[in-house]
């Protein structure tokens, strides 16, 4: 796989796992880069770096294993204004039409009134990535895999669906060639959609609707990747007593008597206390059960990322990659 | 010094009791609980005696469902189920009611068209393929159409309190530019550029026509191809009568913005992302001098036996396990000392929003240990906010 496009729905923690697939796939000496879609410099925060132009920039070194030193993770933040320059400069040599064309609102008009051009643009920047090859007489791949912090799921499929949303603007002429170009890259054997969610109802049924609309696209070719469950937690109590816990029917007695040889005080009451939290979280646990049950059915591979508990940092993210890769997923 | 800003209390209650207030917009970062705290919102102003509606743009069908509603479509329509005096406070007979719809942005995007062009000219503009992925892309035009939704509600005088619900966009203040950059495009330089050749009519147009523009439409056509620069000429010269109509709406809409009785009411998660575009929210509001009502902090992690610190309750597990008994409160113990730890954590991050922004008030909405189904989820959240 060289291509891996990360999406999930708000609040799941999107970022982060892209980030961390990146470590994951540079492990053992491989050159990976990582690109931002959405400007929020989110890639820059999670690696504690300035923030990132349109260039790409040494971000992380990635760990080393058995079969190789360690690699690097580059990273950029795609803009569309920035792509469309370069794409004017690439194809056209038309350097300095930046300027003129923002003045006239030409811009404006390119980079988010347009349908779809927008997302040509980012989606032809990422597949540039992954096409382009060294100078030397080699002329192997510059990035062994490129991994994109993509879109929410709600815009998924119409942001990685670039031919037919320009074709509606463009049937012929040099965008929709543009954009057949990109189609081809995303829709290779080579490239994989991976979602990300939290075993909560909404997020969940968001990728269950992001997949099922990735293969429901009319010409196919759209791999869907991997279900990625981020921030999971260990079960508290023992798997046979959840039932019991959620439905308040805990040992309370036992329990005040516990906290007593604890030496706490007020045992009783704090004993009712933290049966209700327990309550609480046996009532979740049965909840999250059932979302990853429905997971399933998909038939995709499902990777765990636990919940880091004392806050995401760079240390956070190393701990995801090796979860990534103790499980396969890289 | 943790608690030396204490910020001031949000009274939402207060805020749809006040008869003033017409229009609520909810806005902040995907995955906050937006949608569904627009909705309970809506649900305890209207038990309060309000005549709500509230405009979503999230097409969750779980959030229809708790409402009653098997699907939700671009009419209001009426969420069965609401009782005047459920909400704490009981007004009387003046019973209140709700209604809920969500945006189809293609459908009110052909409905500005239908008012405001003769049928040839609509007919002309609905078919024009350029406007058809104009008005169906994401990429400004909800933002738009969600602004449009709100003016027509505002102008049907049918309900005395509009909840918005923004769109779910990268960043939460796409929906304050899109209608102004979408309204710059229709109205600026580029577009009479772009007009100007369709009026002088058929190919000679070039030749009348000054270097200036040359250079752009050679340009533009070398971009998008002259197919498409032809489709988008004749959708702007069809859509020509159009313009004062539109720029006229935005400009009614933004205006009502900032409206007296308009509140701007920002929801975040006690987590970083969501505070700091919060955060951005709450400058970006102040400088176009929009009313902010307060934030809404949603899913804040309480404890009832917070007297117990993360510190002390690990150290008793630690004892306990130690000796070898009293499985369950070693349990007990250490889920305890994980759940301190997050609050103290979300405490942080409250007081650090806090310190930038002393005089946002502020009201927390708990975590729920359950998804909302039903109205008397939604219920239980207006009780957390509320009084």
């Amino acid at each position: 796989m060289r291509l891996h496009v990360v999406t999930g729905k708000g609040g799941t923690g999107k970022t982060t796992v892209a980030g961390a697939l990146a470590l994951a796939l540079a492990a053992g000496g491989k050159r990976v880069l990582l690109m931002e879609m959405e400007g929020r410099q989110g890639i820059a925060q999670l690696f504690d770096v300035p923030p990132l132009p349109y260039e790409e920039r040494k971000v992380a070194v990635a760990p080393s294993t058995m079969t190789g030193p360690g690699g690097d993770v580059y990273a950029l933040v795609a803009d569309p204004e920035s792509a469309l320059v370069e794409y004017l400069e690439m194809f056209y040599n038309l350097r300095h039409a930046g300027a003129a064309l923002t003045k006239l609102g030409v811009m404006d008009f390119a980079t988010t009134i347009a349908p779809g051009l927008r997302d040509v643009l980012l989606t032809g920047k990422a597949a540039e990535a992954v096409r382009r090859k060294t100078s030397g007489k080699s002329g192997g791949r510059v990035y062994d895999a490129v991994v994109m912090d993509a879109p929410p799921t709600g815009r998924i499929g119409r942001f990685l669906n670039v031919t037919s949303e320009v074709s509606g603007l463009a049937r012929v002429g040099p965008i929709r060639g543009h954009a057949d170009t990109v189609q081809n890259v995303i829709r290779s054997p080579d490239t994989a959609v991976h979602f990300v969610t939290v075993l909560e109802e909404m997020p969940v049924q968001e990728a269950l609707d992001g997949i099922a609309e990735l293969r429901s696209l009319a010409g196919g070719g759209i791999q869907v990747g991997g279900i990625i469950i981020n921030m999971t937690r260990p079960l508290a109590l023992p798997a046979g007593e959840v039932r019991a816990a959620a439905d308040g029917a805990l040992d309370e007695d036992e329990l005040a008597l516990g906290l007593k040889a604890a030496g706490l005080d007020d045992c009783r009451r704090l004993a009712g206390e933290l049966a209700a939290e327990l309550a609480d979280d046996a009532k979740s646990a049965l909840g999250q059960e059932l979302q990853r049950a429905r997971l399933d059915e998909p038939g995709q591979p499902c990777y765990d990322l636990p919940w880091i508990s004392d806050g995401m940092d760079l240390g956070g993210l190393y701990r995801l990659a090796a979860a990534l890769r103790d499980q396969g997923a890289a | 010094m943790t608690s030396s800003h204490k910020p001031p209390a949000l009274d939402v209650d207060r805020l749809i009791d006040d008869r003033r207030t017409r229009i609520i917009v909810c806005c902040g970062s995907g995955g906050v609980g937006k949608t569904t705290t627009a909705a309970a919102i809506g649900l305890r102003a209207a038990e309060r005696g309000r005549h709500v509606v509230v405009l979503t743009v999230d097409p969750a069908r779980r959030l229809a469902q708790s409402m009653g509603l098997s699907s939700l479509d671009n009419t209001p329509r009426l969420v069965p189920g609401i009782g005047p005096g459920r909400a704490g406070d009981n007004r009387g007979d003046d019973g209140g009611s709700l209604h809920a719809m969500m945006l189809d942005m293609k459908r009110t995007f052909d409905e500005i068209v239908e008012a405001h062009a003769d049928p040839d000219r609509a007919a002309q503009i609905l078919a024009n393929p350029f406007y058809q992925s104009l008005s169906s892309s994401f990429a400004g035009t909800q933002e738009y159409m969600a602004m449009e939704k709100l003016g027509q509600l505002r102008r049907a005088q049918e309900w005395d309190l509009i909840i918005v619900d923004t769109p779910p966009s990268r960043s939460a203040l796409d929906f304050l530019d899109a209608p102004q950059r979408l309204g710059r495009f229709l109205d600026g330089k580029l577009l009479r550029l772009l007009t100007a050749p369709a009026k002088f009519g058929g190919r000679a147009y070039m030749r009348v026509l000054n270097a200036g523009f040359g250079v752009v439409t050679g340009v533009l056509t070398k971009i998008l191809g002259a197919q498409v620069l032809r489709d988008v000429q004749t959708f702007v010269a069809a859509l020509d009568t159009m313009f004062g109509g539109f720029r006229e709406r935005a400009d009614y809409t933004y205006q009502l913005l900032r409206a007296p009785g308009t509140a701007f009411l920002v929801v975040a998660a006690p987590e970083p992302d969501a505070l700091r575009e919060a955060s951005y929210f709450v400058e970006r509001l102040a400088r176009e001098r929009m009313p902010l009502a307060g934030l809404l902090l949603n899913r804040v992690q309480r404890s009832p036996a917070a007297r117990l610190s993360a510190a002390r309750s690990q150290a008793a597990a630690e004892t306990l396990q130690a000796a070898g008994s009293h499985p369950l409160a070693v349990t007990a113990l250490r889920l305890h000392a994980e759940r301190m730890q997050q609050v103290s954590a979300q405490r942080r991050l409250a007081e650090h929003f806090t310190a930038a922004h002393p005089i946002v008030p502020v009201a927390e909405i708990p975590a729920q240990p359950q998804d909302v189904h039903d109205l008397d989820g939604l219920r239980a959240i207006g009780q957390a906010f509320g009084g």
